[in-house]
């Protein structure tokens, strides 16, 4: 099986998220950088599906030559290769990501199509939910977001389905999709594993090839970033350690969910 | 005119359908527009006139015998006729998953731009829009260059609330599917959940990386049935493989709304917050009093949880027993 996975380096903020002083970007001069959430359980239920039954993972990102750090991650964790489109430290509009993407994609199947392509659900910064769904669409697959279980019929190549769980409020929804198809999974459909020693060499040796876009800007442009407006409120301190333990029941007595 | 897409659950507007009309009556108001509406997959007449109490003069029903269960492709494809045929200046739906998903399907279907998650818009020549990142711990000012405006308003972005509440006029749409729409329809539906969910919960009992294990939750467990609430925790817990990712509140987790969250061994990290804030109060137990989660509680404990929490469970106990 062959499955690609599109990734994105993120920010990790911590108690707040602070702006650059133009207001374009989050101010990441003190910030860790991670992949995003829900694509960290991508490459792991990919790596899984691979492990089940045979084949290779490849990770596209596009973003800033450090975005490599995130592809040298995902091999650490099992995928086989991993290819960036380096359109510097700017953050793409939707439109045009999916376009760079398509057309980074068309280059990496010029052999063999991928049988089956991950996205996170939505990017854990700027949450379009909508890239994987513009490629898809792009490439002429079906695709449906929020997956949190993949099962693959036969061997996983060629011709077959994959069935896609999708929880919704209770329950969930089942989906059976021809191959190739995309998928937009979320966290939660795997608790992903850590790198091997194995694992963290070959994410050091492996190359880094780069693919061109010619992709132009779409009708959606980033004006500023800001923060939500908080309402600070005093926190009243009911006590220090177990003694505190009337007052709390107290406050909870008095909420009515005694 | 504003179409606004509606969410519905049988013969009612889910709540996230009244709200995309209640958001849609303001933006339309700044438009100089009316309000149409579409309702997919039914025409039950209680349907249209609850659509006319939250302000859509005409509401546009499109049935088949394949939209009765939710599809992606069905879906878009439909609202990518009506925006053909009926011509709207801008197409609103509310940011749910489903929302956002059948609108991100439209838009590539047009290959128009989609802004989605906005808390407010401003339309003119170029329009502007406010819109949530980070699941909520950030807003971008964004503009837009379109034909047709295509967008959500975030989830609870509105509190839902009718209009003037005409009769509207009702208006069959019809709608052709080709098998292309027919790939993504749900196979099976599955439920599991009975009773007080997390989303739902009137107490949510959360521990974070402080609880220090697995076994440490018993105690909170033990909090939450007393209380009839249920557990919560930090992805630090659910990636220690301590608590399954059900359970996880926050930007990637569960967004909460109990009417008292007691936080405790949480340090109160944005993204966990995001899922907490809508929580009516919070109640932090934490051995750090700096800790965000305190500085920005109701009431705080400063103290060791596995000590806090068992004296609590007393207490509760002994009161009850009185
Ligand atoms: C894109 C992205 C998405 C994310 N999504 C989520 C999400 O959905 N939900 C989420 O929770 N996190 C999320 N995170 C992770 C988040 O940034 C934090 O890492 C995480 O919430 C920290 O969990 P914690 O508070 O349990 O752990 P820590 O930050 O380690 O805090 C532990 C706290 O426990 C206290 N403590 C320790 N021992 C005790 C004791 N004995 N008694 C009382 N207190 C004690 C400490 O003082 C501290 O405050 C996300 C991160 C990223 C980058």
């Amino acid at each position: 099986m062959r499955i690609l996975c599109c990734v994105k380096r993120v920010p990790a903020p911590g108690a707040k998220i602070n702006v650059t002083d133009d207001g374009m970007a989050v101010d990441a001069a003190h910030l860790g950088f991670t992949t995003s959430p829900h694509e960290e359980c991508a490459v792991e239920g990919a790596v899984q599906l691979v492990e089940q039954h045979g084949g290779e993972v490849t990770v596209l990102t596009l973003g800033s030559g450090e975005a490599s750090e995130q592809l040298r991650y995902a091999v650490s964790v099992g995928a086989a290769h991993g290819v960036l489109v380096d359109v510097g430290s700017s953050d793409w509009d939707p439109q045009r990501t999916a376009a760079a993407l398509t057309e980074a994609i068309v280059a990496l199947e010029q052999e063999q199509p991928f049988d089956l392509i991950l996205f996170g659900n939505e990017s854990a910064d700027s949450g379009g939910f909508q890239v994987g769904i513009r490629v898809a669409r792009a490439l002429g697959r079906p695709v449906v977001q929020g997956i949190k279980g993949i099962e693959v019929s036969g061997d996983g190549s060629a011709a077959g389905t994959v069935t896609a769980r999708r929880e919704i409020d209770g329950g969930f929804e089942v989906y059976e999709l021809p191959r190739p198809c995309v998928l937009g999974v979320k966290e939660g459909l795997n608790l992903p594993r850590y790198p091997t020693m194995k694992g963290r060499l070959a994410s050091k040796k492996v190359e880094i090839p780069e693919v061109a876009t010619s992709a132009v800007a779409g009708g959606q442009q980033r004006v500023k970033l800001h923060r939500p407006e908080e309402t600070v409120s005093e926190t009243v301190i009911l006590g220090h350690g177990p003694e505190a333990a009337p007052a709390v029941v107290d406050v909870l007595a008095e909420l009515g969910v005694l | 005119m504003l179409l606004v897409i509606l969410d519905h659950q049988g013969d009612a507007l889910t709540e996230a359908g009244r709200e995309a009309l209640t958001f849609g009556r303001t933006l339309a108001g700044r438009m100089g527009v009316d309000v149409e509406a579409a309702v997919i997959g039914s025409d039950a007449s209680a349907l249209i006139s609850e659509a006319g109490q939250y302000g859509a003069a005409t509401v546009h029903t499109a049935t088949h015998e394949l939209l009765t269960d939710y599809g992606p492709d069905a879906h878009s494809s439909v609202v990518e006729q009506m925006i053909r045929e009926l011509e709207p200046d801008a197409v609103l739906a509310c940011g749910t998953e489903r929302g956002n998903e059948v609108m991100a399907h439209v838009a590539a279907r047009l290959d128009a731009p989609f802004v989605a998650n906005c808390v407010d818009v401003t339309p003119g020549d170029s329009w502007t829009m406010t819109r949530v990142q980070w699941g909520g711990s950030l807003l971008e000012d964004c503009a837009l260059d379109a034909d047709v405006a295509l967008l959500t308003c975030g989830l609870h972005a509105v509190v839902a609330e009718p209009g003037d509440g005409q009769e509207p006029d009702a208006e069959s749409f019809d709608v052709a599917l080709t098998d292309a729409d027919l790939v993504t329809l749900v196979r099976q539906r599955v439920v599991m959940e009975a009773g007080v969910t997390l989303p739902t919960a009137p107490v949510v009992c959360g521990g974070g990386r402080g609880v220090g294990s697995a076994e440490g939750f018993s105690q909170l467990e033990e909090l939450a049935t007393l209380l009839g609430g249920r557990v919560g925790c930090s992805r630090a817990v659910t990636n220690l493989g301590w608590r399954p990712h059900s359970d996880q509140v926050g930007q990637t987790g569960t967004r909460i709304a109990p009417e008292i969250y007691i936080a405790s061994g949480i340090s109160g990290a944005i993204q966990h917050w995001v899922g907490a804030m809508a929580s009516k109060h919070i109640l932090a137990i934490n051995t750090d009093a700096e800790a965000n989660m305190v500085v920005k509680a109701d009431w705080a404990v400063i103290g060791d949880l596995h000590e806090v929490i068992p004296a609590i469970i007393a207490e509760v106990s002994a009161r009850r027993g009185s």
